[in-house]
């Protein structure tokens, strides 16, 4: 998987958040095989001296912080100019949410805030709907990614709308595109990487499954034989049988 | 002097640095920044940088998050 001339040997990407320990996070990243993971800016409290969450993850692991929580084009340039001078990466995962509900993004305000950020030279991934034009514009906006979403965050749905997966895939078939959000198990990621998704980010599916390592690698996985499918060309479809022995010379 | 940090409200003796605001309030330095008005100040820029009545200061960390 290459993001901006980056190569990435696992298609996989995950998160930090909803692990039920510090341990059982560092042993899903283990699992799953993944070499970049996306966290959140917050705000630092100051009522207590809290230990830095990044002393938890692997070093070796690329960190992608994120904007989530964001809901105006303002707050998420801000949190990532705050999150580039803090990690030095230019990599930032675009989130700007339109609906608490939902948290479908708002796309007119992530659009604004992608050009502002591909100005000041970051290398920006985009949390977006599953929407070709959309897509379209983010790349000539200088996004260095596609990340449509299978499914509302958190939801565990799989891929809701393949058709436009599979139409992104075929009318922009240079673009990297991740599949950001609403994977369940692992036949969801299959699926989502059977449409020709260069890559999958998830958080929820694997940490809030009962075992989050064992998870971690149906998952690492799933996006390999799915990519395998996808590289390997499926059969089509057929309504009726087509036998697999020759016609000839069966006893009479 | 009157700051707001984080959106609360602190007050501080003379007109401290940057710096010297982290060092007070305890704070690790690794991986934090700082934002003063909502510009970023970079961390070289920490010691010069000298509060005034009414700066308002982000500091932020990261957590853990994989969306929203």
């Amino acid at each position: 998987m290459i993001i901006a001339g980056r190569e990435f040997s696992s298609r996989l990407i995950i998160g930090t958040g909803k692990y039920r320990s510090y341990e059982q996070m560092r042993s899903a990243h283990e699992a799953s095989g993944a070499e970049m993971v996306t966290v959140a800016v917050r705000r630092v409290p100051l009522d207590r001296s809290s230990e830095s969450f990044l002393d938890y993850l692997n070093p070796a692991l690329q960190i992608l912080p994120n904007t989530a929580g964001c809901y105006t084009a303002e707050d998420a340039v801000r949190t990532a100019r705050l999150a580039r001078e803090a990690l030095q990466t230019d990599l930032v995962k675009l989130e700007v949410i339109g609906d608490q509900t939902t948290l479908f993004p708002d796309n007119e305000q992530t659009l604004e805030a992608a050009r502002i950020l591909v100005k000041e030279g970051f290398v920006v991934l985009p949390y977006f709907n599953d929407d070709l034009i959309m897509a379209k514009t983010l790349l000539d906006a200088g996004c260095a990614a596609i990340m449509p979403l299978a499914a509302p965050i958190g939801s565990g749905l799989g891929v809701q709308n393949p058709a436009n997966l599979r139409i992104m895939r075929e009318q922009l078939p240079d673009a990297t595109m991740i599949v950001d959000a609403g994977v369940g198990t692992a036949s969801d990621a299959a699926i989502a990487m059977e449409l020709g998704a260069d890559g999958v980010l998830m958080n929820t599916a694997i940490a809030e499954a009962e075992d989050p390592a064992k998870m971690a690698t149906a998952m690492k996985l799933a996006i390999e034989a799915g990519r395998l499918a996808y590289v390997a060309g499926r059969m089509p479809k057929k309504l009726y049988a087509s036998a697999s022995s020759p016609l000839t010379g069966v006893i009479r | 002097m009157k700051v707001y940090v984080n959106g609360e409200a602190r007050n501080f003796n003379g007109t401290p640095s940057l710096a010297e605001l982290i060092e007070q309030l305890n704070l690790p330095v690794a991986r934090i920044a700082i934002e003063l008005n909502r510009e970023v100040v970079r961390r070289s820029d920490w010691g010069s940088t000298m509060l005034k009545d009414e700066d308002r200061i982000e500091i932020v960390h990261f957590v853990g998050g994989g969306k929203n």
